[in-house]
C-alpha cells in the first residue's frame, strides 16, 4: 500500500490568505498602521521579536509585527525565516556591557551601588490603571522626560566589580585562546551543554516558557533563591573586524538589557562560601526575559554540579523546549492533514472493539 | 618622521568609521548632500546586506557566547583620485554604507579631507554626543535620592 496523494485545496488556500490579509487590515475606515508607528510606539513588541527572532533590526521586526497582525510568536518566526536568506559577514567582538551608555540601572540587592539606582523608563511603580487619556483621539503625551543638569556618568560600575576585591562574587572565567563559542544556528543541540550553548539557547528562548520556569524555581521547584544584583538597560557599541581592514571598527549601537542574579553558595572543601551568579542578556528592552534567563541560567548550573531535581534544572528539558519557533511548529503541525494516521487508528480501534466484544460475549456465555 | 605611525592612523580611521556607522542613515545622507562638491567614485563592492553574529560575554565579563545576529550593510568604493574607502553600518540602508565608504576614502586624501572632516565627521559626532548627553540627562533625572529619617535630640 502506497501513499494516496491528496491534492486540491489550492483555491481554498489562496482565498483563505486573501481573507487573512483583509482581516489584518481590519476596518478600512480606520487609517492603516505604518511600520514606523509600530517601531516607535510598540517598541517593546519590536524588542521581543528581535530578541527571540535572534536578529537585531528594528525596522524588520516592526514589519514582522505588522505582517503577523500582532501575533508575536508568528512575527518571531518571520524574523527567523528572513535571517536565513542573508549571508553572514562574520562574528563581532564580544560586546562590553560594562561600557554601556546606561539609561536604566538598578540593584535590588545592594542599595548603595556606586552610580546609584537609576530607574530609567520603567513600568515599575506605575499603578496599572488604564489611562483613558491615551484612548482619546489625538491626545498626545503630556510632557517629555525631565533632563537633569548633570548627565549620568558612564561607564557605571558593575555589581561584580564592586565586590571584586573581597572575592565575594564568583568571577567570570576568561580563557586564553578560547575556541569559538558554540553556535546553535550551525550545530545541533548537544548534551551536556556548555554554558555558551545554554546562554545562546536561552537568549533565543520563549519569554513565557522561561518566565514560568524561573517562577517554578522561585516557588521551590529547584533550589535557586536568587537576588537581583543588577539590571541594566542602555546602548552598547558592537565592534567587528572587517577582513579588509584587520582592525576593529564599531558598526553600530545596540540597545541591550542585562541581568545579574546572585544566590548564596555555602562553599565546599576547596571553595570558600560565595555568591554564585546567573546571567541574562537580550536585544532591546526585555527585562522580564533577561531576569527569567538569569534565574534559569543559574538553575541549570546545578545540573552541571549534578544536583538537578526540578524541571528548571534539567538542561535537556529546558533547552529542547525553550524555542518557540520549534515548539509552535511541532504543536501546530497537528493542523496539517493526518488523514492516513487517522485511518490507521480507526482500523486499529475498530478491530480492538470487535475483539473486546467477542471476549465479553465469550465471558458471558461461560458465566451462564 | 612625517608619516604617521601605522597604529595611530588606524586609530584615527577607526574613529571616523565608527562615527559614520553609528549615525542615522538620514543624517549621513543630508550631510553628504550638503557638501559643496562630491568626488566621482566607483563601487569596488556594491552595497551588500548581510548579518554579523553578535557575541556577548558569559556573566558580563567572561568568555564569549553567541547572543544573536544583527543586520549590517557594507560597501567599498574607489575615488577617481585613487583612494579606496569602506563603509559598514548596522541596518539595511545601502546608501548609508556607500556614503560612509566614499567619506572614508575622502578622509584618506589630503586634498579632500578638509571638505568632509568638519562638515560630515565632526557634524555627525556632535549629533551623536548630543543624543547621548540627552539620554544621560534623562537617566540622571530618574536617579533615586534615598533619605534617612534622622532622629534629632533637642538641644539642652
Amino acid at each position: 500500500m502506497a501513499y494516496v496523494a491528496v491534492k486540491g485545496g489550492e483555491r481554498a488556500i489562496t482565498n483563505a490568505h486573501r481573507w487573512l490579509a483583509e482581516d489584518r487590515r481590519g476596518d478600512v475606515a480606520i487609517p492603516e498602521i505604518e511600520t514606523d508607528q509600530i517601531r516607535e510606539q510598540l517598541s517593546l513588541s519590536v524588542d521581543r521579536v528581535m530578541s527571540e527572532g535572534s536578529c537585531y533590526d528594528r525596522d524588520l521586526a516592526a514589519l514582522a509585527v505588522k505582517q503577523a497582525g500582532g501575533d508575536l510568536p508568528e512575527a518571531i518566526f518571520l524574523m527567523r525565516a528572513y535571517r536565513t536568506t542573508l549571508p553572514r559577514f562574520g562574528a563581532s567582538l564580544p560586546v562590553e556591557t560594562g561600557q554601556m551608555a546606561v539609561r536604566r540601572r538598578i540593584s535590588a540587592a545592594f542599595k548603595d551601588i556606586p552610580g546609584g539606582q537609576v530607574l530609567g523608563p520603567t513600568f515599575d511603580y506605575t499603578h496599572r490603571l488604564l489611562d483613558f487619556t491615551l484612548a482619546a483621539n489625538g491626545e498626545t503625551p503630556l510632557e517629555g522626560a525631565l533632563e537633569a543638569e548633570e548627565p549620568q556618568a558612564y561607564p557605571m560600575a558593575t555589581i561584580a566589580s564592586v565586590f571584586a576585591h573581597e572575592d565575594l562574587l564568583e568571577p567570570d572565567a576568561r580563557t586564553e585562546d578560547a575556541p569559538a563559542p558554540f553556535d546553535l544556528t550551525r550545530e545541533p543541540m548537544a548534551f551536556p551543554a556548555g554554558r555558551d550553548q545554554r546562554l545562546q539557547a536561552l537568549a533565543r528562548g520563549d519569554e513565557g516558557f522561561l518566565l514560568s520556569l524561573a517562577y517554578s524555581s522561585q516557588r521551590g521547584w529547584g533550589s535557586t533563591h536568587p537576588l537581583c544584583a543588577e539590571i541594566r538597560l542602555g546602548e552598547v557599541a558592537v565592534e567587528f573586524v572587517p577582513d579588509e581592514l584587520g582592525f576593529a571598527i564599531e558598526i553600530g549601537d545596540l540597545t541591550l538589557t542585562e541581568c545579574q542574579m546572585i544566590s548564596t553558595y555555602g562553599g565546599g572543601i576547596d571553595t570558600a562560601p560565595q555568591f554564585t551568579r546567573g546571567y541574562g542578556l537580550t536585544f532591546g528592552h526585555c527585562e522580564r526575559k533577561a531576569m527569567s534567563m538569569a534565574i534559569v541560567d543559574r538553575a541549570l548550573r546545578d545540573a552541571a554540579a549534578g544536583e538537578a531535581s526540578a524541571p528548571c534544572q534539567d538542561e535537556e528539558f529546558v533547552l529542547y523546549h525553550s524555542d518557540n519557533v520549534e515548539a509552535s511548529g511541532f504543536v501546530q503541525h497537528l493542523k496539517l492533514p493526518h488523514y492516513v494516521d487517522f485511518q490507521a487508528d480507526l482500523q486499529l480501534i475498530r478491530r480492538q472493539r470487535r475483539e473486546y466484544a467477542e471476549r465479553a460475549a465469550a465471558m458471558k456465555e461461560a458465566a451462564e | 618622521m612625517v608619516v604617521k605611525p601605522v597604529v595611530e592612523a588606524a586609530q584615527e580611521r577607526r574613529r571616523w568609521l565608527s562615527i559614520l556607522a553609528k549615525a542615522q542613515p538620514g543624517e549621513v545622507l543630508s550631510a553628504w548632500e550638503d557638501l559643496e562638491a562630491r568626488p566621482e567614485y566607483r563601487a569596488l563592492r556594491s552595497p551588500e546586506i548581510g548579518m554579523v553574529l553578535v557575541r556577548g560575554r558569559m556573566g558580563g565579563t567572561g568568555d564569549a557566547f553567541n547572543l544573536g545576529e544583527m543586520t549590517v550593510t557594507r560597501a567599498a568604493v574607489r575615488l577617481d583620485s585613487g583612494e579606496t574607502g569602506i563603509g559598514y553600518a548596522a541596518g539595511r540602508d545601502r546608501k548609508h554604507a556607500e556614503i560612509a565608504a566614499a567619506v572614508d576614502a575622502m578622509m584618506q586624501s589630503a586634498d579632500l579631507r578638509p571638505a568632509v572632516e568638519g562638515a560630515v565627521i565632526a557634524k555627525l559626532a556632535r549629533t551623536q554626543d548630543e543624543r547621548r548627553s540627552t539620554s544621560a540627562r534623562k537617566a540622571a533625572a530618574t536617579k533615586v535620592d534615598f533619605f534617612t529619617m534622622v532622629r534629632t535630640r533637642s538641644p539642652g
